[in-house]
């Protein structure tokens, strides 16, 4: 849900007119206004600096060219995080793959094609609801799935990456509509006049113009899940070596790499925590490095909307 | 709502023109899209069942076989205070600030720079959950400590505030909050659209007519803005229902039902409880932390349903 | 389009990267040469014996480069209920197999037509943990400690205190006890002890919930250390190797003050007898351990973590492994190896005698 358009700075009021028809008594209250808006953005902002600086100073010690490139298979108490690394591109890749092909033509229905159907009014509220569904729940749902198919004990990436789909679906399906609510109509006929079929017309129109908005949407949607330990650890597992194959057997990940040695670090624990908080510090780069590739590809492709 | 408008002369030239090839593309892409939107109606028709299958053992047992020996609605009441405790204050902390932070992006700050805060907003939903959690016990919470002692002295009388304060941090003030940060940035991402897009008229009128830019703002903006306003603290509002890991980790749950928020005993939350107990739970205490699942559920179905109600008598004004 | 190029570059090294770096680390591979134990096998529960499993199963994979172990900590109830859907080859509880809800019998049918093995694998004293500046070496008699966590005694300087304390200065700060919030194995260990030292101060019904209301509640060992760290005047209990820079009270056993130790752990198990109604097997080895225990040179507050296996597996490799690999954790070596890593104490020679033919009757090879 990108801010495309800025709202056109209207100029201030010359001082002259604002001296002759204001009291001070309203120019007091706009300006105790702007302070409190000012002040509330800065009060948002503290967090954000604060998490990142707090999660960088403990997390550099534990960063380290091992963590990166090497499992902890075999090595008792330490190790790398490749694995961990890995894990978490694989299960959040396929849970993109899974979520977002379905989640765009699902909010395709509903704009384009839904009209005044029952079943748009059902989709439409009931991904409301979708957003309440606690990470958990997801998890035991996905397990409870395959389990009914593969018997009991099994553990797979894949499952993994189905239950995050649970939770990326409504993010991916709500931003995609504000997107393509938000590209004009005229488009759309002018092309119709032109004789283009429906379809073609939302292919080759439709989505090339949101196309930065749905990137946009997609990044916030992968932020969501990619941090996500309590589904994971019903479903994918925990294993010490790497495992690339999201349809065989266990996987790790940052997330549950992260919480596991912060729970249970052992007797050398500070080098666990400092494994713990480098993980954290490995994922939230990892979004940001998303985030700023999604920016990227927002610049090139905004089209203006006249 | 974009849709083949066949009162038009475009659509009616469309209806006419198309050929049968055309019409068979138009037919497959229709039934993907038809497809799709059935499939995660359906996918979310599966995990109702999945959770009334599950939780149904534990909805019909005595209160003897489940465990802590009460009855389920005494067992889960508790978690639905908490939960609607700790979203309720963390919507009504972040709801004003996202507000206020988007006005500030879209109408104060120069614009060459506003994209950019926009992004800084956006960061915050890009930290992952459990980061709020260990920075919510570890930063948050020691910070906070002298905050609450300040409104346990001044502000005792209030029943929010009576204390004692907890010498740890780990309350519902604290968890509260950082569910206010992490809800923050789905508000006002969805109020940002939503300010952007005042029609230039109105706000060049009020001040046409003399007004400062808070009226105008407080005139055009709030009032044209106000329904996506309300979806996006909805938006918000169900985020900080389901919210598993950072309530897990930084609430100190014992139990007790108050609306005390800066004391040691707190209620749990639901998607805590199950967190918190489901590792070590077998048979039927599975089943009533389900259950649980089913009635949080129920509780983000009617809130929406709340919201919706609300949207459309605002539509209708 | 030179953007669009751009991508295709990016995506294209990005996933060249991804391809080395997934072949470039070490993998599972074939078998290894003779005397080594190849093949996957599975196991879950307990989240006390993570560390120590991490452990053990990091050196048997050096030992065994053919084999992958893996264990699920997802908790003891997660591990029993895997292991009798036989999702696991061999789980990881806190408890041993009850006879509420047929469980021991069900693991019991699991396991035919080979036979259920049950034996004690890790032992881990619970150190009471406390946060009060300036007073070094608490001591505490169990009424004292009762009284303390039902939230009877408020305040550091309580009458009760001093007198297990003569000379030392105890401030009238406000005692903040801290408390496990998940369900957990360490929890009920605790409060067994308490119910069954002083039961007429600890009236509550034991088990993995605890049960005072309106305590400092936190999540994981990890949560209650961090809880007493951040707070003065706060106590709680944990796990003895998450210690670290706290002060750890001595408890009162008989008529002295003990500390929590590994010898004196393991101590306490060797003075205990069977469970006859949780070891109905000849290789179920269930202890009732003896809390009220006034020996010398014992610490009642442990918590003992069971491993739950069969002697008969589908397939051979899977047998053979599990065999391998559980001898390796009760041996001399693994439960050392346990020591060092997590901080648990290493079963006693006498115990082990007992618990290595339980599992040497696992049918392999």
């Amino acid at each position: 849900m990108e801010s495309s358009a800025h709202s056109p700075v209207l100029a201030p009021a010359p001082s002259s007119r604002l001296a002759a028809g204001l009291g001070w008594r309203r120019r007091g209250v706009n300006t105790a206004m702007t302070v409190l808006i000012v002040g509330a953005f800065a009060l948002a902002m503290i967090p954000l600096f604060s998490l990142i600086f707090e999660v960088a100073k403990r997390g550099i010690p534990g960063l380290s060219v091992e963590f990166f490139t090497e499992d902890a298979r075999g090595v008792v108490g330490g190790g790398g995080a490749a694995h961990a690394i890995m894990g978490t591109l694989v299960i959040t890749g396929v849970a993109t793959v899974i979520s977002v092909p379905i989640g765009i033509m699902a909010a395709i229905y509903l704009n384009e094609y839904g009209g005044d159907s029952r079943l748009r009014k059902a989709l439409t509220f009931f991904v409301d609801v979708m957003t309440g569904i606690p990470s958990i729940v997801a998890g035991l749902f996905a397990y409870a799935l395959f389990e009914l198919f593969f018997g009991p004990g099994i553990r797979l990436g894949v499952m993994g990456s189905v239950a995050l789909s649970l939770l990326m679906v409504p993010i991916v399906i709500r931003s995609a509509e504000e997107v393509l609510k938000i590209v004009p109509n005229h488009l759309r006929e002018a092309a119709y006049a032109l004789g283009t079929p429906k379809w073609k017309t939302i292919v080759k129109v439709v989505l090339p113009t949101a196309f930065a908005g749905l990137v946009t949407g997609v990044m916030i949607a992968i932020a969501r899940i990619v941090g996500e330990t309590a589904p994971l650890l019903v479903t994918t597992g925990v294993i010490d070596s790497m495992n690339t194959d999201p349809f065989n057997g266990r996987m790790q990940n940052l997330a549950v790499y992260a919480y596991n040695e912060y729970r249970s670090p052992g007797v050398m624990n500070q080098a666990a925590y400092d494994h713990a908080w480098a993980a954290a510090l490995t994922l939230i780069a990892i979004v940001l490095l998303l985030n700023v590739a999604a920016r990227l590809v927002y610049r090139r492709y905004k089209t203006e909307i006249r | 709502m974009a849709s083949v408008d066949t009162t038009t002369n475009a659509g009616q030239l469309l209806a006419a023109a198309s050929g049968g090839r055309r019409r068979r593309g138009d037919r497959v892409f229709s039934r993907m899209a038809v497809v799709s939107a059935v499939t995660i109606l359906a996918l979310l028709a599966g995990v109702a069942i999945f959770l009334l299958a599950e939780g149904a053992p534990a909805l019909t047992a005595s209160a003897s076989e489940l465990p802590g020996g009460e009855s389920f609605v005494d067992y889960v009441a508790p978690l639905a205070f908490g939960t609607m405790l700790a979203a309720v204050f963390a919507a009504v902390v972040a709801v004003p600030l996202a507000v206020a932070a988007a006005l500030f992006i879209t109408h104060v700050a120069p614009p060459r720079i506003a994209l950019t805060l926009g992004y800084l907003v956006d960061m915050l939903a890009a930290i992952p959950s459990i980061i709020y959690a260990l920075w919510g016990v570890f930063v948050l919470g020691p910070a906070a400590v002298p905050v609450m002692e300040w409104l346990e002295g001044h502000l005792g009388f209030i029943p929010l505030f009576a204390g004692p304060a907890s010498v740890t941090g780990r309350t519902m003030f604290v968890a509260g909050l950082v569910l206010a940060v992490m809800i923050l940035p789905i508000v006002s991402a969805v109020a940002r659209e939503a300010f952007a897009l005042t029609p230039r008229r109105l706000q060049e009128g009020a001040q046409a007519l003399g007004a400062t830019r808070w009226e105008m703002i407080r005139m055009t903006v709030l009032p044209f803005g106000r329904s996506s306003i309300i979806s996006g603290a909805m938006l918000g509002l169900g985020r900080a229902l389901g919210e598993t890991m950072a309530v897990t980790i930084i609430l100190s749950v014992s139990g007790a039902v108050t609306f005390n928020l800066i004391g040691q005993a707190n209620p749990s939350t639901i998607a805590a409880n199950i967190a918190l107990n489901f590792p070590e739970s077998s048979g039927l205490a599975i089943n009533a932390l389900i259950a649980t699942g089913l009635v949080l559920f129920a509780i983000t179905l009617v809130t929406n349903m709340g919201a919706r109600a609300i949207i459309a008598r605002q539509d209708r004004e | 389009m030179s953007s669009s190029r751009w991508l295709v570059v990016i995506a294209f090294a990005a996933t060249l990267a991804l391809g080395v770096a997934a072949c470039g680390s070490s993998d599972s591979g074939g078998g290894g040469s003779s005397g080594e134990v190849s093949g996957e096998i599975a196991g879950a529960g307990s989240t006390a014996q993570q560390a120590a499993q991490e452990a053990w199963i990091a050196e048997f994979e050096n030992e065994n480069s053919g084999a992958t172990i893996s264990y699920d900590p997802v908790g003891s109830g997660g591990g029993r209920e895997q292991f009798l859907a036989g999702g696991v080859a061999y789980a990881g509880s806190d408890a041993a197999l009850s006879s509420e809800e047929d469980e021991l019998e069900k693991a019991e049918k699991r396991c035919q037509p080979g036979e259920l093995i049950e034996v004690p694998a890790y032992i881990s004293p619970i150190a009471i943990i406390y946060n009060l500046p300036g007073v070094e070496g608490l001591q505490l008699d169990p009424e004292t400690l009762a009284k303390i966590f039902n939230q009877e005694i408020t305040s550091w300087n309580d009458q009760a205190i001093a007198a297990d304390n003569p000379g030392a200065e105890l401030p009238d700060t406000r005692i903040t006890p801290v408390n496990r919030s998940d369900e957990s194995g360490t929890t009920e260990n605790f409060t067994e002890y308490l119910s069954e030292v002083v039961p007429s101060v600890w009236g509550y019904e034991v088990s993995g919930d605890w049960p005072v209301k309106g305590g400092e509640a936190a999540s994981g060992t990890s949560g209650v250390v961090e809880a007493v760290s951040a707070g003065e005047g706060a106590i709680g209990y944990a796990d003895a190797s998450q210690a670290g820079e706290l002060g750890v009270a001595k408890i009162k056993v008989g008529s002295e003050y003990a500390e929590p130790s590994a010898e004196a752990a393991a101590k306490v198990l060797e003075e205990s007898p069977l469970d006859k109604e949780l070891s109905p097997g000849k290789h179920t080895l269930a202890y009732k351990l003896d809390r009220k225990t006034e020996a010398e040179g014992t610490y009642p507050i442990v918590l003992t973590s069971y491993l739950i296996a069969c002697t008969k597996y589908d397939s051979a490799e899977e047998a053979e492994a599990v065999k391998a690999y559980l001898e390796y954790v009760v041996s001399p070596e693994g439960q050392e190896l346990a020591a060092e890593q997590a901080g648990s104490a290493p079963l006693s020679s006498a115990l082990t005698q007992k618990v290595t033919p339980a599992i040497e009757a696992i049918e392999a090879g």
